[in-house]
């Protein structure tokens, strides 16, 4: 299978990142090889195969509904690119 | 000093024939001698100073762990609070961790002290160390080499002698892979055995943190310390820990050892086939019965690998968006540009390619043909090596299908380097553990042994590493210009 540039830019914003132009051609590239890779997948029966998650088919556990964080938002936000007043900055988003 | 392992080590600074103020200064001395393997990322001279003459004092209290006031590094995936966690990236090139690992807790506790941060593939992403944003690390037994990766800065490191052992992580061969290829021993334990917390994601059901060391008895005292449950870490599995030293010496007479057909087959180099077969020839010289097995879904792996950890990875590097922490473009002008230019000038080109197949593999309409097609047959290769280990007690095989290739010689071919990682990658889709131990050299380069065992065995596999290490002095040789 085949991916074209169209679809490596839909990719691209699906996934909100910027790719740059002349690159677009070498990740349709790539990501066909890779699907390529895949085939091999669909020669094989998996009709009654339960999907694998997790190595361990672990439940999450759970823990009891209490507060355990400590708040720590001056810690978080030194190292924010951006902040004012205990906020984080943003472009504008409505005018 | 550096021709010994961590247990001697440990006995030197027990015995006071040297202080750990010592032995660390010894250390930083040799890493700004060797600055151009490139395997640090961050030295921190200051803190380890510091560390050493607080384990000094440690020592001469009597309350001294067997890694109190040895010099380690961490792979810059693990956080430091204080010190600098880049995980190889632009993204995160100024990252001070509000938090550390718990590894990296746990090491603070025994005492241990922390030259610096090491190098990685960029997020972990990678099979050479190249995708490095702080440059490609060389490998000691051959400069113009890849040392592997993504832990390829720990295995340069531990392998010239910059530090007496290293962290690493492996989420489809990235401990077992550089060990082998820089002549160390690795081990990857069972998915759940080392807490994740801190430790930063790249495949959330596939990642495991593991020591990367000299020896194997070196490797029991680093995971001794590594290893247990941590509530912090939801997937971490609650179940004792056992002393991993107690047990190395057990003999090897009766030990089953598998060969599955599949490891053996076209793309192996024939001088790594001869090395491992020497190996094995020695395991059978020290009791061990050879049975051939056959694992039928081996060779799915690496599609179903390049499903899930995209897929995974995608999810897990979303958070990087520019506005909590990590890089910010220049004047974004509205907020999908922010998240846009962000995301694309501070992440390279692996990290990008991965990001954009996981984000197709999970998008509407593929979801089923690849992502839960790829889950279906990760149940089926963890069911061959159930299958496996319910008739052997260990599975032997190559890590890697050459040794080391040169620098630049698969960074334009992104699918021929997946392909190099075909031994190591149904591993970690199981979640078993497994080792890599130097078995010998083909033309001067380090050939590593592969052994994978049971669900949460690596007491065994340490015993299996620590006995072939006793009639074999692979793990010994030291890279020319590093003696």
């Amino acid at each position: 299978m085949s991916l074209t540039a169209d679809d490596v830019n839909k990719i691209a914003h699906l996934a909100r990142l910027g790719i740059d132009k002349q690159d677009v051609g070498a990740y349709a590239n790539d990501l066909s090889g890779m699907l390529d890779l895949m085939i091999r997948m669909s020669e094989v029966n998996t009709d009654h195969v339960e999907p694998m998650a997790h190595p361990m088919d672990q439940a999450q556990r759970l823990r009891a509904d209490e507060v355990t964080e400590i708040n720590q938002r001056e810690a978080f936000q030194v190292i924010a690119p951006q902040v004012e007043a205990g906020l984080y900055l943003v472009p504008k988003v409505i005018e | 000093m550096h021709t010994k392992t961590l247990a001697e080590l440990s006995l030197g600074l027990q015995a006071k024939t040297y202080s750990s103020v010592e032995l660390t200064q010894f250390f930083l001395n040799r890493i700004d001698q060797h600055q151009q393997l490139n395997s640090y990322i961050t030295v921190t001279p200051e803190l380890a100073l510091a560390q050493a003459k607080a384990a000094d004092q440690r020592i001469a209290n009597g309350m001294s762990d067997l890694l109190t006031g040895i010099p380690i590094a961490q792979k810059d995936i693990f956080c430091t609070q204080g010190v600098i966690t880049t995980c190889g990236s632009k993204m995160l090139a100024n990252f001070n961790a509000p938090y550390s690992a718990t590894v990296v807790d746990k090491f603070n506790q025994a005492g241990a002290v922390m030259l610096g941060k090491l190098n990685m593939d960029e997020f972990a992403m990678g099979s050479s160390n190249e995708t490095s944003y702080f440059g490609s690390v060389k490998n000691p037994w051959n400069i113009n080499t890849v040392p592997g990766g993504s832990s390829g800065g720990s295995a340069a490191a531990v392998s010239a002698r910059l530090a007496v052992c290293a962290t690493g992580t492996d989420t489809g061969g990235s401990i077992r892979q550089p060990a082998a290829l820089c002549g160390i021993t690795g081990l990857k334990p069972t998915y759940g055995r080392v807490s994740r917390y801190g430790m930063i994601a790249y495949a959330s059901s596939l990642d495991q943190g593991g020591p990367m060391t000299r020896s194997a008895e070196d490797a029991a005292i680093m995971l001794q310390t590594m290893a247990g449950f941590d509530e912090k870490d939801s997937t971490s599995v609650d179940i004792p820990v056992p002393d991993y030293r107690i047990g190395l010496n057990k003999s090897l007479v009766g030990l089953k050892i598998g060969l599955p057909k599949e490891f053996f087959g076209e793309g192996l180099d024939e001088n790594v086939a001869a090395t491992l077969a020497s190996a094995i020839a020695e395991y059978r010289k020290l009791g061990a019965e050879i049975i051939d097995i056959s694992m039928p879904n081996l060779k799915l792996a690496i599609p179903a690998y390049y499903v899930i950890a995209p897929a995974e990875c995608s999810a897990n590097l979303s958070r990087f968006d520019g506005v909590r922490y990590g890089y910010r473009c220049e004047s974004p002008v509205d907020l999908t540009d922010l998240y846009t230019r962000s995301r694309g000038e501070g992440f390279g080109k692996e990290v990008k390619r991965r990001i954009l197949m996981g984000t197709y593999a999970l998008s509407t309409g593929y979801y089923d043909a690849y992502y839960l097609k790829a889950q279906k047959i990760r149940r089926l290769i963890s069911e061959d090596f159930k299958a496996a280990l319910a008739t052997v007690d260990v599975i032997m095989g190559p890590v890697t299908p050459s040794t080391a290739f040169g620098i630049g010689e698969k960074m334009d071919d992104p699918i021929a380097m997946y392909l190099s990682d075909i031994y190591t990658i149904a591993i970690n889709l199981a979640g078993v553990p497994a080792m890599s131990i130097p078995a010998g050299f083909v033309a001067g380069m380090p050939v590593g042994l592969q052994l994978i065992g049971d669900y949460f065995s690596e007491d065994r596999l340490l015993n299996i590493a620590h006995q072939y290490q006793q009639v074999t002095d692979w793990h010994n040789f030291i890279p020319t210009g590093f003696e």
